[in-house]
């Protein structure tokens, strides 16, 4: 579904228990995001299971023309989510290639196809699921704060997860959210265009950047991982003051009164 | 085997299914055209937009406005189409008729012909488009070559959309050898997005709206 | 010859020429402002695609017999067809009824098809001079240079370039960067060749084959003067631009004006449906049309690839592109830049002189989100991505498995096994995380323009474990 947001999908009522899928990213660099998505999940009354056997999508070999080898780390996942509940993402990209990808991924492989197409379809990015199925209500405590938003392009075009973020942000008094220019430019991350590409990537992470630090936020919020770690890895090496948080992070802290 | 034979074998051999005919957006069907502006009020709108200058004669003599123009923009010589009837004023550009073959006056006419003169067939409202249907009647190089272009347009002559034209027309048995559509003078922004006009064509276009203007042998 | 195989070297020229990347960043903003304001209404912009997606659909499903109908009814009405399966042939064949004609010179409107079978190049072999008539095609020319996009040519080149080139290369004219006087210099000089030239050459936006006839549209009239007045008209086309029905021709020439350039109109729609015939005065007494596989047969075989031929050569979606506003056209070395290149390109060149531009895109999805016919464009390159990484099922495209590096192959192969293996990436999640502090400063080309990456103490795994 390349072309545009796909049909409008119906949401189920708010469930008793989900999964988290983690990410493989959060996994090993940002966990505090995956934590805090338990918790702000767990907030709404639901128990959380997280399947300690789960590592990663299997997008990164899938975009990169490598299918085989991205189908045998997907269907390592097939079978860690057994019973019928929804299974949350705290990345739009990655919920996006789980819900939307897999079945192109295993067009070819009818053992592994039926499972995957019904696990996908229990696939919820994180602030979709917190705001179409929770009806979540954030009571914010934290002081006044600007901060800037950023979606992952295919979360943001497959899935309309930059009016999740941004109604989740919204709800909190104290949050100014800026604007930033040319908000859907992609940041230049794209897996492994990072590093096959690596010229064009870090020209459009540095435009993302100057677009990002000219909004003067003091903090940026974004539910991408992938997204985050080249922002943040190029704000650095800018020397800004800037950094970018997890979404899911910066919203438990404003109901603990931390961020 | 040739060329063609080889390309429609493989193109043959994909074996691809038909599919259903495509089902067009309201306004893309006969009738289609969205209310609500009159037409010639959206043609008018429509070729201003495009820079065009519209003179709504319908009341007057439009040989009055061309007269009035040709004096304004210093027109000395007017080319006409073949057959068409119209008398020289006094102070008033030479008159001269497209009826010969482009070949034996090319200079004159890409050299010292200031404006042509066409009379649309009919006219698209909702692009602001000028149709010249009928190449014998109106040569094409009439609306292209000289530097201003009037043209003479009876506004009942006027289809909502290009969908209504091309029902009403009848154009598709069979088409004429070539059907000019004119929305504007023209124009080119190639030069650092800058809108230039004139580019190869006409740099001014007037429509002048009369009824029953005078066709061909008038 | 075209080729994407210097692409790196020479997207990083552009990355790091600021000049050059201000002009696109601006020039592309101005399109995508202008198209926008086309596409107001979600809704009816929505079916509005439905149907151009549609049509060109319907029409490709068609495609063999269309093509033969075509050439029924542009016969019958005294155009002659001619078929090319390569870009050789196509230039045989234009040499050929120029020389007939007796013409030493081909003025050109603008036909990007010309361009991807070098036509300019074979004529010159032939002792035949070649004259780009289009604005920006013409400025192009004259710097000996190729275009940098579809629809506006020029648009890498600033007007103070572009009056340095005039007062250098065209006589008796003095240096001037007003545009209104530049252009009205193009004008003159080009007025000339087009009242001399024995032939006109154009591109086809569409062909009908119900009634034989080529649709041309254009904003400059240059395209008109190309088909009008000289004695010989030469249209070249690819064989997918072929439509059934006259009223197919509305919502597909709405959809490409919008997208392109914004307008909801060109200036000229030019329907040309046959030679002068008795009686009229003006107009062509020879048309020919060209129709030039290179390469889209192949395309067509396969049912996923073949969604590449619904394009209509609008340019959104190089206007929309983030890889192509930071590099322009050049870069890519192929006809096509952005997007539309990069999924045509591979058909019609091969991936071995292609094989760096499937991977230059972050997938991002905007190409997609804009293209008025609905072409799956990030999904395509995903699907090119794997034939050029020599693993799909059946190599469909000429030089399968032209980008494989050793390197990312065992890379990948490794990932697999770690992430595919869940005992064995618990291990090393644990190692690198426990070891964080040997993550190396330098990694790769991240660091070039990154912080390095730096695992966190203990996984996510471990923390929610603790959580229970
Ligand atoms: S691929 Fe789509 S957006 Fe790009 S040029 Fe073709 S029709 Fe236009």
């Amino acid at each position: 579904m390349s072309t545009g947001m796909p049909p409008p999908r119906s949401y189920p009522a708010k469930p008793a228990d989900v999964y988290l899928f983690g990410t493989c990213v959060l996994d090993l660099f940002d966990p505090e995001a995956g934590v805090s998505a338990a918790a702000l999940l767990e907030r709404e009354g639901i128990r959380v299971h997280y399947p300690p056997e789960q590592t990663c999508c299997g997008q990164p070999g899938y975009t990169s023309g490598f299918p085989e080898e991205a189908r045998r780390v997907a269907a390592a996942q097939l079978s860690l989510f057994p019973e019928p509940w929804p299974v949350v993402v705290p990345s739009g990209s990655c919920a996006g290639m789980m819900r939307l990808n897999w079945p192109a991924l295993f067009a070819d492989d009818p053992q592994h196809l039926p499972a995957a197409r019904a696990v996908g379809e229990r696939v919820f990015e994180l602030t979709e699921f917190l705001v179409h199925v929770c009806g979540t209500r954030l009571d914010d405590r934290g002081g006044s704060r600007k901060v800037v938003l950023h979606t992952s392009c295919t979360a943001r075009r497959e899935m309309g997860t930059h009016l999740t973020g941004r109604a989740l942000l919204a709800q909190c008094a104290g949050v100014e959210t800026a604007q930033q220019a040319r908000e859907a430019e992609c940041c230049g991350f794209g897996g492994t265009f990072s590093v096959r590409q690596p010229d064009i990537s870090a020209a459009m992470a540095a435009d993302k950047a100057e677009a990002l630090e000219a909004t003067g936020a003091e903090v940026l919020v974004s539910a991408d991982a992938g997204c985050l770690l080249n922002i943040n890895g190029t704000l650095e090496k800018r020397g800004s003051r800037l950094r970018g948080q997890h979404i899911a992070t910066f919203l438990l802290g404003r109901l603990e009164g931390r961020s | 085997m040739t060329a063609r034979d080889r390309i429609l074998r493989r193109l043959r051999s994909a074996g691809v299914e038909a599919l259903p005919p495509p089902v067009l957006p309201a306004a893309f069907r006969v009738g289609g055209a969205l209310p609500g502006e009159a037409p010639v009020d959206a043609l008018r709108r429509n070729l201003e937009g495009a820079q065009a200058v519209v003179v709504d004669a319908r009341a007057g003599d439009w040989r009055a406005e061309l007269a009035r123009i040709c004096a304004a923009r210093g027109v000395r010589s007017l080319l006409l189409p073949p057959g068409f009837a119209l008398a020289p004023w006094p102070e008033g550009p030479a008159l001269r008729r497209f009826d010969r073959p482009i070949e034996e006056f090319k200079t004159s006419l890409f050299e010292d012909t200031d404006a042509g003169l066409t009379v649309a067939g009919c006219a698209i409202a909702d692009t602001g488009t000028l149709v010249h249907a009928d190449p014998a009647g109106q040569p094409r190089t009439l609306s292209l070559v000289p530097p201003i272009h009037f043209c003479l347009l009876d506004p009942r002559r006027l289809h909502g959309s290009l969908a209504d034209a091309i029902a009403a027309e009848g154009w598709a048995a069979p088409m004429p050898s070539n059907l000019v559509f004119v929305s504007g003078p023209s124009k080119t922004a190639d030069i650092q997005q800058t809108l230039a006009y004139g580019a190869h064509g006409p740099k001014e276009l007037y429509v002048l709206l009369a009824e029953a203007p005078a066709g061909p042998g008038e | 010859m075209q080729s994407a195989l210097n692409f790196h070297r020479d997207a990083r020229a552009v990355v790091g020429n600021p000049v050059l990347r201000a002009g696109f960043r601006g020039a592309m903003d101005f399109l995508m402002a202008k198209r926008a304001a086309q596409f107001p209404d979600e809704g009816a912009f929505a079916e509005l695609r439905a149907a151009g997606e549609a049509i060109r659909r319907y029409s490709l499903a068609r495609l063999p017999d269309l093509l033969e109908q075509l050439e029924r009814n542009l016969t019958a009405n005294g155009i002659r067809v001619h078929w090319a399966e390569t870009p050789e042939e196509a230039c045989a064949l234009i040499i050929e009824i120029t020389a007939k004609a007796g013409g030493k010179l081909v003025v050109k409107g603008k036909s990007m098809v010309s361009e991807e079978v070098e036509l300019n190049h074979a004529l010159a072999g032939a002792g035949i001079d070649a004259l780009e008539s289009d604005m920006g095609e013409y400025i192009v020319q004259l710097a000996g240079e190729r275009p940098s996009h579809i629809i506006m040519p020029a648009i890498h080149k600033t007007k103070e370039e572009i009056a340095r080139l005039f007062a250098e290369k065209v006589p008796g004219v003095d240096y001037t960067d007003s545009v209104d006087a530049l252009i009205q210099i193009g004008r003159r000089v080009l007025r000339d060749k087009f009242r001399e030239t024995k032939v006109g050459l154009s591109g086809v936006n569409v062909a009908v084959a119900e009634t034989g006839t080529l649709c041309l549209v254009e904003n400059e009239g240059n395209g008109r003067m190309c088909t009008t007045v000289p004695e010989v008209h030469v249209a070249i086309t690819g064989i997918e631009k072929v439509v059934e029905k006259l009223a197919h021709v509305p919502p597909l020439m709405t959809l490409l004006t919008r997208s392109a350039t914004g307008q909801a109109v060109t200036t000229y729609f030019n329907w040309i449906s046959g030679p002068r015939r008795p009686g009229e005065l003006d107009g062509p007494r020879e048309v020919h049309l060209v129709l030039v596989d290179n390469g889209r047969s192949g395309a067509y075989a396969d049912p996923r690839f073949r969604a590449t031929l619904q394009c209509i050569r609008c340019g959104a979606c190089m206007n929309h592109c983030p890889v192509y506003t930071r590099i322009g056209g050049h870069a890519y070395g192929t006809t096509y830049p952005g997007p539309i290149g990069k999924i045509i390109s591979p058909h019609l060149l091969g991936l071995e002189a292609t094989a760096p531009l499937v991977t230059a895109s972050s997938l991002c999805g905007a190409c997609g989100e804009v293209c008025p016919v609905k072409i799956p464009i990030p999904d395509l390159l995903i699907r090119l991505r794997q034939q050029s990484q020599g693993n799909a099922a059946s190599p469909l495209i000429p030089g399968a498995g032209a980008g494989r590096k050793r390197l990312m192959a065992t890379a990948m192969g490794l990932w697999s096994r770690l992430y595919g293996d869940p005992g064995l990436y618990r291990l090393f999640a644990w190692v690198a995380t426990r070891f964080r502090f040997l993550a190396p400063s330098r990694q790769g080309a991240w660091t070039d323009s990154r912080a390095p990456l730096k695992p966190a103490a203990r996984t996510l795994g471990e923390r929610m474990a603790d959580r229970r």
